[in-house]
C-alpha cells in the first residue's frame, strides 16, 4: 500500500461491522461479543495511530488528505461524492475517540459484567464510535450530518439502555428531542449552503465564502451554532445533558463527556471560514459559550448527584471551548486543545464516579458518600488527578489548556471592542473560580470527611471496595493523561503548530492584561474556590440531607428552571397549536373530504343500478355505446 | 386461377406460440390416454414446462429482434417484433404464475374447479362425481389453448388472424369461467353471460373487418394503413369499420361502455381463472389494440381521438366510482381492473412511442399484482357451521335471493354447504377435537376480510402490497406504471386524460386503502367499536369504514347477499405451495419493478418499435 491514508475508511468500517455482527448474531454472540467490541475499537485506534505516523512524516502543507469513497448523490447540477478528510483536526478527534473509547470499552467489560444485555451495549458503543468517526472524518456537511445523526441515535439508545425504567426512557427521549432541535439547525444550514454555494462539501463552501453576503453567512453560521448547541448542550438547549446521566456510566464518560458533546465545538472550528465571514455570529458564539460556562458552573455547585454534578461541569467546560471557538483564529487551537485534555480528565473522573457507584451499590448521592479515600485508593488517586487537572492547577493538563483560553478571552478582537476582552475575560476568570469550588466540593464530599454511608431501601449496608483491574487500569491511563498530556502537547507550541494546516497561523496577540497578571488572577480565583469548598465541606460537618438552601441554590438545583422555561415557551404553545390544527383538520379538511366521498359514493350507487345482471341489458348497453361512439366520431363531419 | 404459392415460414420465430399450442394438443391426448391417477402430474408438468419453455423462447428471440427490428412471418400474418416479444413474454410469465395458482389444491385437497363440469348443479350426478373424488384436469389444456391465442393476438398482422386469435383465446375462457367448484349456478350464469356478450362483440368485430375489407380490399394492417393514407372523400366504410373493430378489442380489455360482462364474469369464474383472465387477456388485448391503432389506423387518429378519449375517461371514472360501493372482494377487483383498463388506455391513446413503452410496462405491473391478488383471494375461505349443523337442510332464511335479481346464488350456496359437509376430503385435515365446521368456498364478502391482518399478517400484508400497487403508491410497480402512462399521455398532448387519470387514481386509492384498513385495523365480525346496526350515517374514521362494509347492504349487482350475522367465519387455508410461490414471485416482482424499474423500462424501450 503506497498511500496509508487509504486506510481511513477502515476507521468507520471496522466498528460498524462489529456493531452489525453483534446485533445480527444476537444471543449467540453473548459470550464473546464484548471482546469483539473492544477489539473493533482498539483496531480503529491502531489504524488512527498509523495515520498519525503517516501524517507526521509529511511536510505541514501536505497534511490535508482527501480520501474519495464513492459518488454518492448525483442529481441535476448537484454532484456529491462521499469522501473522508484526514487532516490534523480530524485525526486529533479520531485519536481521542478511539483511544479514550477503547479504554472505556475495556472498563465496560467489567462495569457491565452483570448486565444481561452486555452484548447489545457493546454493539451500541461500536455504533457510536463508527458514527462519531464518520462525523469527524466526513469531507462534506452532508456526510457529517449522517455521522451527526448516527451519534444522536447511539446516544439515544445508550441513555435509554435501561429503558425498562420509565424515567430513563423519558431522559433518552428528552435528549433525542433536544438534539433534533439542533439537527434542524444543521439541516437548514445545509439547505442555505446549497442555495448559496451550490455544494455542501467543505472545500467549495470555504472557497465560496468571500463571494457570499454577510447576511447569508450570518444565517448559516447561526444555524450551525444552533446545531452545535443541541449536540454540545449549550444554552439554550442544555437541559438534556443532566438527564442523559441516566445511561450507564461508561456511556456518560465516552459520549456525554469526552466525545459526542464536543462535536459542536468541532463543527464550529470546522466551519471557521463561515464564522469568520460573519462577525455577529461569532459574537453570538462567544456569548453562548460564556453564558453556558456560568450556568453549568452554578448548577454544578448545587447538585448532590455525583454524575449530574459532573454533567454540569461538562456543560461548563464545553462552554469554555465554545467561547474560545467564538474568539476566532486566536481561539480555535486552544478550544481543541482544551477539548482533548478535557476528554481525558473528564472521562477519567466519570470512570472514577462509575467506580465509586460500583463500590457503593449504584448510589449517586454525594451526601451519602464521604471518606472513601481509604477504601478506594486507586479511584481516589486517579480522580484526584482529574480534579487537579480540571481546576487548572499547574502543571496538570487543564492548566495548560484552560489558562490559554482565559488569556485568549482577554485579547481584544480584530473587530475591536475592548469591552469584549474585559467582559469575556472576567467571565472566564470567574468560571475558573466557581469550577474550583464545585469540583472541590465534589471531591471532598466523595472521598474525604466523615463516612456518611447509609443502608439502601432493602437495608443492605454498602461495602465499598476497590474495583477490578479491568476498571482501574483505564482509569490509571486516563489519570496519567490528566497529569501530563497538557504539558506534553504544549511543549514548544507543538499542538497549535500541528493544527495550523486547519486553523491557520495566528500571530500572537497581547491580552489587555499582562499574561502573568492573568495567570496569577486565575490561580487566586482557583485558590479562593478551593478554600471555600474546604471550609464548607471539609471543616464543617456535611448534613446528610440537603438543606433547603437559598433561592439561588434552589434555582441551581432545578437546572435554573430551564425545563420550566422550555415548557412554558415551547411545549405549551406547541400543544395548543397542534390541538387547534387537529380541530381544523377534523372540521374543515375532513368535512370537505367526506362530503366529496359521499358524493362519489352516491354516483357509484347510481352507476351500479345499470349493472342489473341481465345479459340482454348488457348487450343493449354495448350497442348504445357503439352508437354513441359512432356519433362522437361522425359528429365533426356533419 | 393463380397458382398457390406456399409461403416461406420462419418457424423459429413462432417457437413460443408453437410450444404452447403443441403442449395444449398434447394435453388433450393426455386426457384421453393417460390413466386418471397420473393425469394431474403429467398435465401440470406439461403445462408448466411449455410455459417456461415459451418464456425461454421469447428470451432467445430477443437479441435477434433487438438487432433487426423484427420479422414478418407467414407472409405478414404474424409480426414478430419488439412489442410482440414483450407482450408474449409478459403473457407467458403471467400464465405461468396463474397456472401455479390454478394448480394449487390447498390443504383441503380440492382445487377450484367443479368435479364434473357437465353435471347439473345440485343433481345426484354431481353428488356422485364429488363423492368419487373426481377432479378436472382438462383445465390445463384449456388454459394452454387460451394462452396460445393470447400469444398470437398481439402479433397479428392481418384482421383475419386477429379474429382467429381472438376466438382461440376466448372460447376456452368461456368454458373455464363456468367450471367453479362452489356457487356453480353463479359460475355457469357468468359463463353464459360472458359467452353471449363475447359472441356479440365478436360479431361486431367481424362486421368491422368486413367493412374494412370493403374499404381497402385487403385484410393486412399495412395495406389498410396505405389505403387510409390515400383516401379521399367518402370514407364511411372506413370509419364504421374501424370503430367496430375497436369495439371488439375494447370489449376484451373491459373498457366502458363494453365492460358490463367484467364484474359478473370475474365474480362467477373460479378465482384462479379470474386472475388468469384479468391479467393475461388484458395484456394480449391491449397488445392487439396497440397494433391496430399504431400500425393500421395511425392516419385516422384525428377522427378516432374523440371516441377514444371518451372511452378512456368513462372507463377510469366508472371503474373507480362503482368500485367504491362494492362489497364483494372479487367485484372490487373486477371494477378496479376496469379502472386500470382506463389508465392503460391513456397510454395507448397518447399515440407516441413513449406511449408504447408505458403501456407495455403498465401491463406487466398490473398483471403481476392481479395474479398475486387473486391468488390471495383463493386462500381466504369461509368456515362452515359445525358439521352436525351443516348436515341439516339449509335454513331458508340463511340464504336469500334478492327479489328481481336473476343471480340465483341461493341454491348454489346450499349445494356448497351440503356438498362440503359430505365430502370427506374437506374435513380430513381438520383437528377432530376442533369444534369448527368444514372449510367452504372463498370468503368474498368484504366484511369477512376484517381483521385478517391480525390473524394472518403475512398474507394480509402481501395482499396490501398488491393493493398499494393497484393504487399506485411509490416504490411499487403500479406507481412506475401510472407515472409512465400519464407522462406518455402528457407527451402526446392528451393532458386532460392525465388529469382525469390522476384524479381517478386518488379516488381509487380510497377503496384500496379501505380494504387495508379493514384487514389491519378492524376486528373480525363487525366493526371495531360498534356492532353493525345498519348505522351508515358516516361516523368518522375507521368506524365509518367498518360500518359501511359491515352494514347489511343489498348488493344490487346481481348477487344474493346475506346479512353479516349469517355470514360464516373466515379462515385462511394452507397452500400446497404452488400458490404461495406464485404470490411470492408476484410480490417480489411488484416491489422490484417499483424500486428499480430502470432496467425493465430500458429493455422495453430498446425494442419498442412496431413493425409496419
Amino acid at each position: 500500500m503506497d498511500d496509508l491514508t487509504s486506510l481511513a475508511p477502515l476507521l468507520v468500517a471496522v466498528p460498524l461491522a462489529s456493531a452489525a455482527v453483534l446485533l445480527l448474531l444476537g444471543r449467540r454472540a453473548d459470550r464473546w461479543g464484548h471482546w469483539l467490541g473492544v477489539l473493533a475499537s482498539g483496531g480503529a485506534f491502531v489504524v488512527a495511530a498509523v495515520l498519525l505516523a503517516d501524517l507526521l512524516g509529511r511536510p505541514a502543507d501536505e497534511r490535508v488528505v482527501d480520501v474519495h469513497l464513492a459518488d454518492w448523490i448525483s442529481a441535476g447540477s448537484f454532484d456529491l461524492s462521499a469522501g473522508l478528510r484526514v487532516d490534523p483536526l480530524s485525526l486529533t478527534f479520531v485519536l481521542l475517540v478511539t483511544f479514550v473509547g477503547t479504554l472505556i470499552h475495556v472498563y465496560s467489560v467489567a462495569y457491565m459484567a452483570h448486565d444481561v444485555a452486555r452484548r447489545r451495549f457493546f454493539a451500541y458503543l461500536n455504533l457510536f464510535v463508527a458514527a462519531m468517526l464518520l462525523l469527524v472524518l466526513a469531507d462534506s456537511y452532508l456526510l457529517l450530518f449522517v455521522g451527526w445523526e448516527g451519534v444522536g441515535l447511539a446516544s439515544y439508545l445508550l441513555i435509554g439502555f435501561w429503558n425498562h425504567r420509565t424515567p430513563y426512557a423519558v431522559a433518552a427521549k428528552k435528549a433525542f428531542v433536544a438534539n433534533r432541535v439542533g439537527d434542524v439547525g444543521l439541516l437548514v444550514a445545509l439547505m442555505l449552503m446549497f442555495a448559496t454555494f451550490g455544494a455542501v462539501d467543505f472545500d467549495t463552501v470555504a472557497a465560496g465564502v468571500p463571494a457570499a453576503s454577510t447576511g447569508t453567512l450570518t444565517a448559516i453560521a447561526l444555524m450551525l451554532l444552533l446545531a452545535a448547541c443541541g449536540k454540545s448542550a449549550q444554552f439554550p438547549l442544555q437541559s438534556w445533558l443532566g438527564d442523559a446521566m441516566a445511561g450507564p456510566t461508561p456511556v456518560s464518560a465516552l459520549i456525554h463527556a469526552a466525545t459526542m458533546v464536543t462535536a459542536g465545538v468541532y463543527l464550529i472550528v470546522r466551519s471557521a471560514p463561515v464564522f469568520e465571514g460573519a462577525p455577529t455570529a461569532q459574537l453570538v458564539v462567544t456569548v453562548v459559550g460564556a453564558i453556558t460556562l456560568l450556568i453549568g458552573a452554578v448548577i454544578g455547585c448545587a447538585k448532590d448527584d455525583i454524575k449530574k454534578a459532573l454533567a454540569a461541569s461538562t456543560m461548563s467546560q464545553i462552554g469554555y471551548m465554545v467561547l474560545a471557538a467564538g474568539l476566532g483564529p486566536v481561539g480555535y487551537a486552544f478550544a481543541i486543545f482544551h477539548l482533548v485534555t478535557h476528554g481525558f480528565f473528564k472521562a477519567g473522573m466519570f470512570l472514577g464516579a462509575g467506580s465509586v457507584m460500583h463500590g457503593m451499590g449504584d448510589r449517586t448521592d454525594m451526601r451519602r458518600f464521604g471518606g472513601l479515600r481509604s477504601v478506594m485508593v486507586v479511584t481516589w488517586l486517579t480522580f484526584g488527578a482529574g480534579w487537579l487537572a480540571i481546576l487548572g492547577v499547574p502543571p496538570f493538563s487543564g492548566f495548560w489548556s484552560k489558562d490559554k483560553i482565559i488569556e485568549s478571552a482577554f485579547v481584544v478582537p480584530d473587530a475591536g471592542g475592548e469591552w469584549r476582552a474585559w467582559l469575556f475575560g472576567a467571565v472566564a476568570l470567574l468560571g475558573a473560580g466557581i469550577t474550583a469550588f464545585y469540583m472541590s466540593r465534589l471531591f471532598f464530599l466523595t472521598f474525604h470527611g466523615r463516612r456518611r454511608w447509609a443502608p439502601d431501601a432493602d437495608g443492605h449496608e454498602p461495602h465499598p471496595h476497590e474495583s477490578p483491574a479491568l476498571m482501574t487500569v483505564p482509569m490509571v491511563v486516563l489519570a496519567l493523561g490528566s497529569v501530563a498530556l497538557g504539558f506534553l502537547l504544549q511543549l514548544g507550541g507543538g499542538f497549535t503548530t500541528w493544527l495550523e494546516p486547519v486553523t491557520g497561523h495566528v500571530e500572537h496577540h497581547e491580552p489587555v492584561l499582562a499574561v502573568p497578571v492573568i495567570q496569577g488572577a486565575t490561580l487566586v480565583a482557583i485558590a479562593l474556590g478551593l478554600a471555600l469548598a474546604w471550609r464548607q465541606y471539609l471543616s464543617l460537618p456535611v448534613p446528610v440531607t440537603a438543606p433547603t438552601g437559598s433561592v439561588p441554590t434552589r434555582a441551581a438545583r432545578a437546572d435554573l428552571y430551564q425545563d420550566a422555561v422550555n415548557d412554558a415557551v415551547l411545549v405549551e404553545p406547541g400543544r395548543h397549536l397542534t390541538r387547534s390544527l387537529v380541530y381544523g383538520d377534523r372540521t374543515a379538511v375532513d368535512g370537505a373530504f367526506s362530503g366529496l366521498g359521499r358524493l362519489t359514493v352516491g354516483l357509484g350507487e347510481l352507476a351500479r343500478k345499470v349493472q342489473t345482471g341481465y345479459a340482454r341489458q348488457y348487450a343493449a348497453t354495448m350497442l348504445l355505446g357503439v352508437v354513441v361512439l359512432a356519433a362522437v366520431v361522425l359528429a365533426p363531419r356533419i | 386461377m393463380t397458382e398457390f404459392v406456399a409461403p416461406d415460414i420462419a418457424w423459429a420465430q413462432l417457437t413460443p406460440i408453437l410450444l404452447v399450442l403443441g403442449a395444449a394438443v398434447a394435453g388433450v391426448l393426455v386426457e384421453a390416454f393417460v390413466p386418471r391417477r397420473a393425469r394431474r402430474p403429467v398435465q401440470l408438468t406439461l403445462t408448466l414446462g411449455a410455459l417456461a419453455a415459451a418464456v425461454v423462447a421469447v428470451a432467445a428471440l430477443w437479441g435477434d429482434v433487438a438487432d433487426t427490428g423484427g420479422t414478418d412471418v407467414l407472409g405478414g400474418s404474424v409480426l414478430v417484433d419488439g412489442p410482440t416479444l414483450v407482450l408474449q413474454g409478459t403473457v407467458a410469465v403471467l400464465a405461468l404464475l396463474a397456472v401455479l395458482v390454478i394448480a394449487d389444491r390447498t390443504d383441503t385437497g380440492e382445487d377450484a374447479f367443479a368435479p364434473q363440469g357437465a353435471a347439473v348443479p345440485g343433481s345426484g350426478y354431481e353428488e356422485a362425481a364429488r363423492a368419487a373424488g373426481l377432479q378436472q384436469t382438462e383445465v390445463y389444456p384449456l388454459v394452454l389453448f387460451a394462452t396460445g391465442g393470447m400469444l398470437i393476438f398481439p402479433a397479428t398482422g392481418d384482421l383475419l388472424t386477429l379474429f382467429v386469435a381472438l376466438e382461440v383465446l376466448s372460447l376456452p375462457l368461456y368454458l373455464l369461467t363456468g367450471l367453479a367448484r362452489r356457487r356453480r349456478l353463479l359460475s355457469q350464469e357468468a359463463s353464459m353471460k360472458y359467452f353471449l356478450l363475447g359472441s356479440f362483440a365478436s360479431a361486431l368485430l367481424l362486421f368491422g373487418i368486413a367493412l374494412l375489407y370493403g374499404f381497402a380490399g385487403s385484410l393486412r394492417y399495412a395495406e389498410i394503413a396505405e389505403a387510409v393514407r390515400t383516401v379521399t372523400g367518402m370514407d364511411g366504410l372506413l370509419l364504421a369499420g374501424a370503430l367496430l373493430v375497436l369495439t371488439g378489442l375494447l370489449f376484451k380489455v373491459g373498457a366502458v361502455p363494453f365492460h358490463s360482462w367484467t364484474p359478473d364474469a370475474y365474480q362467477g369464474a373460479p378465482t384462479p381463472i379470474t386472475g388468469f383472465m384479468a391479467a393475461c387477456t388484458k395484456v394480449a388485448a391491449f397488445g392487439a389494440l396497440l397494433r391496430v391503432l399504431y400500425v393500421m389506423l395511425p392516419d385516422l387518429r384525428w377522427d378516432l381521438e374523440p371516441a377514444l378519449w371518451t372511452v378512456a375517461i368513462a372507463t377510469m371514472v366508472v371503474g373507480t366510482v362503482v368500485a367504491l360501493v362494492q362489497t364483494d372482494i372479487k367485484r372490487v377487483l373486477a371494477y378496479s381492473s376496469i379502472a386500470h383498463a382506463g389508465f392503460v388506455l391513456t397510454g395507448v391513446v397518447a399515440l407516441t412511442e413513449s406511449g408504447i413503452v408505458a403501456t407495455l410496462f403498465y401491463l406487466l405491473a398490473y398483471g403481476v399484482a392481479t395474479v398475486g391478488a387473486f391468488g390471495v383471494v383463493t386462500l381466504v375461505r369461509e368456515r362452515g357451521a359445525v358439521r352436525a349443523a351443516a348436515r341439516q337442510p339449509v335454513p331458508a332464511g340463511a340464504v336469500r335471493a334478492v327479489a328481481g335479481v336473476p343471480g340465483p346464488a341461493g341454491p348454489g350456496d346450499a349445494v356448497d354447504a351440503a356438498g362440503a359437509a359430505g365430502d370427506p376430503a374437506a374435513t380430513d385435515d381438520e383437528d377432530p377435537g376442533e369444534p369448527e365446521g368444514p372449510v367452504l368456498g372463498e370468503a368474498t364478502h368484504l366484511s369477512q376480510w376484517a381483521g385478517l391482518g391480525r390473524t394472518n399478517p403475512v398474507l394480509a400484508g402481501t395482499f396490501a402490497l398488491f393493493l398499494l400497487s393497484f393504487a399506485g403508491i411509490p416504490l411499487t410497480a403500479g406507481f412506475t406504471g401510472k407515472f409512465a402512462v400519464f407522462t406518455a399521455a402528457v407527451d402526446g398532448d392528451a393532458w386532460p386524460l392525465a388529469v382525469v387519470g390522476v384524479l381517478a387514481s386518488a379516488a381509487a386509492a380510497f377503496f384500496y386503502v379501505r380494504i387495508i384498513v379493514l384487514m389491519f385495523f378492524t376486528s373480525p365480525h363487525g366493526g371495531p367499536q360498534t356492532p353493525a346496526t345498519g348505522a351508515v350515517d358516516d361516523p368518522p374514521g375507521g368506524a365509518g369504514v367498518a360500518a359501511e362494509v359491515a352494514a347489511d347492504e343489498v348488493a344490487a349487482d346481481g348477487v344474493a347477499d346475506t346479512s353479516p350475522a349469517d355470514r360464516p367465519g373466515t379462515v385462511v387455508v394452507g397452500s400446497q405451495g404452488f400458490a404461495l410461490v406464485a404470490i411470492g414471485v408476484c410480490a417480489v416482482l411488484t416491489v422490484a419493478l417499483g424500486v428499480v424499474p430502470g432496467p425493465v423500462l430500458d429493455a422495453i424501450a430498446d425494442v419498442a418499435r412496431l413493425l409496419p
